[in-house]
């Protein structure tokens, strides 16, 4: 595969700018990271583009490639269609910095906010846990996350809705998953994941699972199971009649 | 939560730099569950032609109410008032479609291309606001656990159907509709054991599993089932209106039930 291709980049700073072309020679193994970079090397110098391990485990370069919010290290020419310009535009659930720069603060400070591990008191005298590996894999699989945020650019309630101010986002509701499933935690999450967290409003497009390039079932071993506890907490009358009369916790 | 200004650049419904034809999956659902909803209405208030032989069509099982030689309670209850309508199906069919209706799968689906909210992946919306399941009224979606439970009850009757299905006038015998419910109820029992909230209850709701050993197993059960919920949940849409079309044109001598053995 070689060739040439026209890539349709945003250009501008703050929100404000355009698209512009850039054509260019591409060669057999090149991903789209690689022809960012030689456009940015031969004709746009001042190009804005964040990247760092070039092995889709940064989770740094995460942009909109032909409207889908990818990884530019990990999106390969051959599987683009090249008869027409390739659109590369920065992830819109974010404030726009420059090019294709965002600032993604907003989600550290998000990480923050959920209430920490908390383990049970120690299994054995050397103050150690011990703990199943069937227990454990559950989990495991949330702990692939590399916190590109596609799953939060990709996600119609803060893409769309802007509503970061309600919503911690498909990511955090994964890394609250890993969390509130671990074997050994005894934190409860499940107020701040109804009422501050709201995760109501996910309607299960499973639009973050379509975009993880770590293949996590966000939204299928996640998210719904987080939904269930919800409704198990909250919303089951007969579960509140039963917590209730056995007095297995309030809320 | 924390509250920070992104200034969206709403494009308008439709609107996407997805080059590809996005909107083939959402319209190829409304079609879909759009002509199963029509079909299912239209089928339930024939209130005939839902027996063959041994077979029963599966949006009239169980037969609460209806022939009075073959339905459980007897005929037309007294206390229904005369002006409303009356069909075996209508005792029953609130069931499987409150089931499907609060499906996880389904809601995201329908939500997609009913309602395009998103119409699909990163493509523009029509509407400004936005509620969620947050509150009322998708908030009632959460009654699916419910619904799940009379979707469990259910099964045994159909499969029962099923075993029936194999009995005729003349002995046990094997025909194309037995094979017909016998497929439809497998396609259904896999769609059930494969619900979300079903592999919550059985044990996704335990943070150590390996201390439930049945459990656990139930649990490594539905999660085979789910991980191709989507693929169940259409091939069981599809077998449960072939199945109630192919015995209702058996009953009215349009189709022919081939004998097999």
């Amino acid at each position: 595969m070689s060739g040439q291709v026209t890539f349709r980049i945003w250009r501008g700073e703050k929100g404000a700018g355009e698209l512009r072309d850039y054509t260019t020679e591409i060669s057999s193994g090149m991903v789209v990271l690689d022809v960012v970079h030689k456009i940015q090397a031969t004709q746009a110098n001042d190009l804005a583009c964040r990247w760092n391990c070039k092995a889709g485990k940064c989770g740094s370069c995460s942009a909109e490639i032909n409207g889908m919010p990818r990884l530019m290290c990990m999106t390969r020419m051959s599987d683009l269609p090249l008869d027409k310009p390739i659109t590369i535009e920065p992830v819109r659930a974010f404030p726009h910095l420059r090019d294709l720069v965002t600032d993604v603060s907003w989600n550290y400070e998000v990480k923050k906010k959920i209430r920490k591990y908390q383990p049970r008191k120690p299994d054995n005298p050397d103050g150690t846990w011990s703990m199943e590996q069937d227990d454990i894999d559950r989990v495991q699989e949330f702990r692939k996350c590399i916190e590109c945020y596609l799953c939060q650019d990709v996600c119609h309630v803060l893409r769309e809705h802007s509503l970061h101010s309600k919503f911690i986002g498909p990511r955090f509701l994964v890394y609250s998953a890993a969390l509130e499933m671990h074997p050994a935690d005894t934190a409860n999450r499940l107020p701040e994941l109804k009422d501050d967290f709201g995760i109501g409003y996910c309607n299960i497009t499973k639009c973050c699972t379509k975009v993880c390039p770590e293949s996590i079932a966000i939204t299928d071993n996640a998210i719904i199971p987080l939904k269930e506890r919800v409704v198990d907490r909250y919303y089951d009358p007969l579960k509140r009649i039963f917590r209730a009369i056995t007095g297995s916790g309030g809320d | 939560m924390l509250t920070i200004h992104v200034p969206v650049t709403r494009n308008g419904f439709g609107r996407t730099s997805r080059p590809d034809a996005w909107w083939v999956v959402p319209f190829l659902t409304f079609l879909g569950l759009g002509a199963f909803v029509v079909y299912v209405t239209w089928a339930a208030f024939q209130g005939d032609h839902y027996r063959f032989g041994p077979y029963l069509s599966p949006l009239y099982s169980p037969e609460i109410f209806g022939d009075p030689k073959t339905a459980w309670f007897g005929g037309r209850p007294s206390w229904i008032p005369s002006f409303l309508p009356f069909t075996p199906a209508l005792f029953v069919l609130w069931a499987p479609g409150g089931f499907r209706f609060s499906c996880y799968y389904y809601r995201g689906a329908y939500y997609k291309a009913f309602w395009a909210d998103p119409p699909s992946c990163s493509v523009g919306e029509p509407r400004k606001s936005y509620r969620g399941e947050a509150s009322f009224p998708l908030i009632l979606q959460n009654i699916h656990r419910y619904f799940l439970v009379v979707a469990l009850i259910f099964l045994p009757i159909l499969w029962r159907d099923v075993w029936e299905g194999f009995w005729f006038d003349t002995g046990f015998g094997v025909r194309a509709g037995s094979l017909i419910l016998l497929a439809n109820t497998i396609l259904l029992t896999g769609y059930s054991l494969g619900c979300h909230t079903f592999r919550h209850q059985i044990g996704g709701i335990l943070d150590q599993l390996s201390r439930r050993p049945i459990r656990k197993q139930g649990y490594r059960m539905a999660s085979c089932f789910n991980r191709a919920h989507m693929q169940w949940a259409w091939a069981s849409l599809f077998s449960v209106a072939f199945s109630d079309l192919y015995v209702r044109l058996c009953s009215m001598h349009i189709w022919t039930d081939w004998r097999i053995f």
